[in-house]
């Protein structure tokens, strides 16, 4: 049985504009150890499929389908089960670290704050303990550091912080939520090494949100690749890189500048995301889609297997998208 | 080169003061050198690419070209005006010829003007004797040009995505038909599919226009993708400048081979197989900048020397390095870099 399982998960904000489906129908399983990276671009609903694993989700939302850890239900779970699941067994970071730490309190006593209220330490065994995380993280004088305030901490050291903090409770998952987007890249290379380092260390599973396709080449065993609130194309990360077989995932490897390769022009995707309060009937991709054909205008392709582990949703033959269509690609304005 | 720099900057400097709280009147303010002697040139429809991390003074740079940062050194433009110091009245005349993209698409844009006020604004600024039919078919063939639709003319920019404002942008710098766009960060706030559009863009009106660009921007990848040559700046000074082809595929500084080798590769391999060069500790402050060469304290090449004097910016055939040990740094030194313990 997979740690998580994420089955049929959909999540629905209600708006003045009218009903939003930022989520719709996600599987998705995260075994032990695991690492997955979901893929997509702002407004995908890859953030706001982990708050709603996480129960965070804004007070307008509403998700529905099942969220199961070690075979308990935590979907919609009472807030006493759910605080207990997010102390002990699956912890969260966030793209911006100085937005989601307490800009008032010290380092110390945020870190310490959630092992005396889930494991009743006394403070001073809390804050013992928080700075021997804050030191498991590479913070240089971590005793000196932990008594100053977030920002008096570099970016970089802030996730560090951040990291240390989602740790304190050794979580068996661990979502990390565009952790390196807002970092240099030199800082974003210390990061994941470290979170690689740890996750190795504490047998954790994880889960990496992000639209750095980069990032997720380098640490992830599996690939969800997520557009318009729904999987396009799930599978192990070398297969998707090296063969992608949705138009989107193709497309999206194909407008990444690279810096090994010499550079001509970049085939973008031409048009932009689809509106999720009014998403259109078929294909959200449909639009923007090289290989569009008539009925992915109206009819809404299912996610299928198709390899071991490979799944996509799309109505247009695996080779076809294999093949491209090399004379027709024409750029046209949004 | 015989055609004249189109732009000729010399030992450029922006220099901030800053006052503690606590300071009595009298005392002399710290001094941050957010961009400490910058040299490169700039020739006609040519693009320069800086790069460089947080705090390494790029957008100080750009903003002191055109005047919204108090610089201090050299800028000549193309017709022999020293840039630097020109006061706002005597700066309009060239505010039409260096037109500036900002990062920021939304927040550039003014929310209460139209898109079709926004466009004509610089327009009307420089060319007042047009009349309002002749700024309104030029404001609709630019936006035309940029990609956006000319009848959205009425529409306000809240109302666009961020790819279509950062064509208005583009629209607004371009309507002044400028010899020289500064992009600060253009496409960092979009995604990769719109990105991609934008550079396209860019490098398209590049080519019809003959423009020239300074594009800014963290992104390696990017820069090397528009970029005839590229900078990179560390700390405000600049470490590196070469052709883009030659500064890829053999950079000569221990800081530009270092930022290289941490830019996630999108293919699982290749980023799994290589060795990032780690930096030791982080960004010194700019209020007090290491001595000698600013690289040092993190440099896995550093030795006395370098702390003693800062290196001069040499090199051959247009490729120029600040280091006073350049050249690829050996298996050993990265070793022995990856085996340090940091950051420091």
């Amino acid at each position: 049985m997979a740690l998580l399982d994420i089955k049929d998960l959909n999540v629905t904000f209600a708006t003045n504009d009218g009903e939003v489906h930022a989520v719709n129908g996600i599987n998705l399983s995260l075994e032990r150890g695991e690492t997955l990276g979901i893929v997509g671009e702002s407004g995908s609903g890859k953030s706001q499929l982990a708050f709603a694993v996480m129960g965070l989700l804004a007070r307008n939302g509403r998700a529905t389908g099942s969220v199961s850890f070690d075979g308990q239900q935590i979907l919609n779970a009472p807030l006493k089960t759910l605080n207990r699941i997010r102390a002990e067994h699956i912890a969260m970071i966030f793209q911006d670290p100085m937005t989601s730490l307490n800009p008032y309190m010290r380092v110390s006593d945020q870190m310490a704050e959630s092992l005396m209220l889930h494991h009743g330490l006394s403070k001073s065994a809390a804050v013992a303990d928080a700075i021997r995380m804050l030191d498991a993280v590479r913070i240089p004088d971590a005793a000196g550091r932990a008594r100053l305030y977030p920002h008096e901490f570099s970016g970089g050291m802030r996730q560090r912080v951040m990291i240390a903090m989602a740790l304190l409770c050794q979580p068996e998952v661990l979502i990390a939520d565009e952790p390196t987007t807002a970092l240099d890249v030199t800082v974003q290379a210390q990061i994941m090494a470290l979170l690689a380092e740890l996750q190795a260390e504490l047998g954790m599973a994880m889960i990496l949100i992000t639209h750095d396709l980069g990032v997720v080449a380098g640490s992830c065993e599996r690939v969800a690749v997520m557009y318009g609130g729904r999987i396009r194309e799930e599978g192990p990360t070398g297969p998707i890189f090296a063969d992608p077989t949705h138009p989107y995932t193709k497309g999206l490897l194909a407008a990444i500048p690279r810096v090994d390769q010499k550079g001509d022009r970049l085939s973008a995707i031409p048009g932009s995301p689809p509106n999720m309060s009014n998403p259109p009937p078929g294909c959200a991709f449909c639009p923007r889609c090289d290989f569009a054909l008539e009925c992915c205008a109206t009819e809404r392709p299912v996610l299928t297997g198709f390899a071991p582990g490979r799944t996509r949703s799309c109505h247009v033959a695996i080779d076809t998208v294999r093949a491209g269509i090399p004379d027709t690609e024409q750029e046209t304005a949004p | 080169m015989t055609a004249k720099p189109l732009l000729d900057v010399s030992d450029l400097r922006v220099t901030f003061p800053i006052r503690r709280e606590g300071d009595m009147p009298w005392t002399p303010p710290r001094l941050l050198h957010a961009v400490g002697g910058v040299d490169f040139t700039l020739n006609p429809g040519e693009t320069l690419g800086i790069v460089g991390e947080s705090g390494s003074g790029k957008s100080t740079l750009a903003r002191a070209l055109i005047g919204l940062a108090p610089a201090t050194g050299r800028a000549i433009w193309q017709d022999g005006t020293e840039l630097i110091g020109l006061s706002a009245r005597q700066m309009l005349k060239y505010r039409a010829d260096i037109q500036m993209v900002f990062q920021d698409p939304l927040a550039s844009l003014n929310p209460r003007m139209t898109v079709g006020q926004i466009i004509a604004e610089p327009l009307t600024t420089h060319h007042p004797g047009l009349s309002r039919d002749q700024v309104k078919t030029r404001v609709k063939q630019m936006m035309e040009r940029v990609g956006l639709l000319p009848n959205q003319i009425n529409r306000y920019p809240h109302e666009f995505s961020g790819g279509q404002c950062q064509r208005i942008g583009i629209a607004r710098a371009l309507i002044v038909e400028p010899k020289l766009i500064i992009c600060d960060e253009p496409v960092s706030a979009l995604d990769v599919s719109i990105q991609a559009q934008v550079i396209n863009l860019l490098a398209d009106l590049q080519r019809d226009l003959g423009l020239a660009l300074i594009f800014i921007a963290h992104d390696l990848s990017v820069v090397k993708h528009i970029s005839d040559r590229v900078l990179v700046m560390y700390l405000g000074r600049v470490m590196e400048i070469a052709q883009a082809n030659s500064l890829y595929a053999t950079p000569q500084h221990p800081y530009t081979q270092a930022l290289l080798s941490a830019v996630p590769v999108p293919d699982p391999e290749l980023e799994r197989a290589k060795t990032i060069i780690p930096l030791a500790g982080e960004l010194p402050s700019p209020m007090a900048p290491p001595s000698g060469c600013v690289f040092r304290t993190r440099c896995p090449r550093a030795q006395e020397a370098c702390a003693a004097t800062p290196p001069a910016l040499l090199g051959e055939a247009q490729h120029l390095t600040a280091c006073h040990f350049p050249g690829p740094l050996t298996p050993q030194e990265i070793a022995r870099a990856v085996a340090e313990p940091q950051p420091a």
